[in-house]
């Protein structure tokens, strides 16, 4: 129970709340390497993803690295980076990086494959070219499933900032739990923790709003069939 | 290779508490999901609800989440037992998911055939459903093993040994074959789990794989959509 009240009196302090290591700056921090995380990943992810989609092709090797880089384990791709690298910020960026490529590269193929063929070959029948049939036809139409990739990748990339905080380099709220776990401080500990799954909650809440906004948005939500 | 010759008892020390630490919540998220996910189908009004509930339960960050049970279950902020229920916690989540799913595709005719010819309704849950549920029940539990394996190694950061212990030490140690190791062990553990998931598939289910019927792959991708963080 003590621990639980220290929790409270922790984040209600405001000496918590200002300065390097304050609560604002600490989140201020995690958002700016998800974004910029996300930012670079998508740079890759996204013309590969729509690519693959788009042509159909190399998409059994798509499936294959996406799922293989699913299984590595984020701590040991981190922890070897930074022996490389040294501490600081960059390893785990490319960590992070890395991470979020899978989801964003699947839910850009596995967007556009759900779009439907009849569909495309009437944009094509119609004279579309086939730059303005992916861009007018095919991201329209999967831009839900797109949405979802990122909304997969943000939320793994700010679980795994938490992680990063492992070297001593990068900031960001990770930096509460694992330097609260080297005191022994427990309120520090489930207070960061605390502000972390807050934070994983409202991007995902954000990310359903934007996912409705998307879905609602289309021309049309079903093709009518004649 | 020759640090890995060197310390090969304690290599495999680590591979077996990873093996447990994984294997447990992988089977008990399994048990658990599997009737949630059954009410789900059954209940069309609450399902909504009980899928975002997963999703919302899946999104928690895993070191946060570790570091938040001791104030919930009242453990110790180092017991292996954290790890074990965030990672069933996490099973559930997913699997709860493909489970509904695997129910739904459970043709409704074929139900009403079993009622017919004089099945009980727990025995035709039992015999009827779930085995034709299966196909998509082990997509889900693929996907389920695969992340836990990895996410075991998180728990490393609060003292819990397994794999994940070769990387704090050979990070500590400036060591990157121990931590090379460590990956390789991972991913071959994760690999082990998939393999003895599908050979038990084609073992329990020998219809689903002659041809024409859905495959039990299919269903990952899309599924994989669905799924939010956790590292």
């Amino acid at each position: 129970m003590s621990v639980l009240n220290d929790t409270v009196d922790w984040l209600g302090d405001s000496a918590n709340w200002s300065g390097d290591d304050g609560i604002p700056h600490r989140l201020a921090q995690h958002l700016d390497y998800t974004a910029l995380t996300v930012v670079i990943a998508a740079a890759i992810a996204i013309p590969i993803g729509l690519w693959v989609g788009h042509t159909g092709r190399l998409r059994g090797l798509a499936v294959i690295s996406t799922g293989a880089l699913r299984a590595l384990p984020t701590l040991g791709v981190l922890a070897y980076a930074s022996l490389f690298s040294g501490i600081g910020i960059k390893p785990a960026i490319f960590t992070l990086v890395l991470l979020a490529i899978p989801p964003l590269l699947a839910g850009a193929y596995a967007g556009l494959e759900s779009v439907n063929r009849q569909t495309i070959d009437a944009a094509r029948a119609i004279g579309m070219t086939e730059w303005q049939i992916l861009r007018k036809v095919e991201v329209p139409l999967a831009l839900p499933l797109i949405i979802g990739g990122f909304r997969s990748a943000t939320l793994q990339v700010v679980a795994t900032a938490t992680v990063a905080a492992y070297i001593p380099g990068p900031g960001g709220l990770g930096r509460y739990l694992i330097d609260g776990l080297a005191v022994s401080d427990y309120a520090r500990i489930v207070g960061g923790s605390v502000v972390v799954i807050a934070l994983a909650l409202v991007l995902d809440g954000l990310f359903v709003i934007l996912q409705r906004v998307a879905l609602g948005s289309r021309p049309s939500r079903t093709p009518t069939v004649a | 290779m020759t640090w890995f010759n060197a310390n090969t008892d304690k290599v495999w020390d680590l591979l077996l508490s990873h093996l447990w630490l994984s294997g447990l919540p992988i089977l008990l998220g399994f048990v658990i999901a599997v009737p949630i996910g059954w009410f789900a189908n059954r209940h069309r009004r609450l399902r909504g609800t009980i899928l975002s509930l997963g999703g919302i339960l899946y999104t928690i960050p895993s070191l946060a989440f570790f570091l938040v049970l001791p104030s919930i279950i009242g453990t110790g902020f180092l017991d292996p037992v954290n790890v074990v229920v965030a990672l069933t916690v996490y099973a559930v989540a997913i699997m709860v998911r493909s489970a509904a799913d695997a129910f739904e595709s459970v043709s409704p005719a074929v139900l009403d055939a079993a009622t017919a010819t004089g099945f009980a309704p727990a025995g035709r849950a039992f015999l009827v459903e779930l085995p034709l549920a299966g196909p998509v029940l082990l997509a889900g539990l693929r996907v389920v093993a695969v992340s836990t394996v990895s996410l075991v190694s998180v728990g490393a950061l609060i003292g819990v040994s397994n794999l994940g212990s070769l990387f704090t030490e050979g990070y500590r140690t400036d060591n990157d074959a121990e931590i090379l190791i460590g990956v390789i062990g991972i991913v071959g553990l994760a690999l082990l789990f998939d393999l003895v998931l599908v050979i038990a598939g084609r073992l329990l289910m020998p219809w689903a794989y002659t041809g024409g019927q859905r495959t039990p792959i299919k269903p990952i991708v899309s599924f994989a959509q669905h799924l939010g963080g956790v590292g």
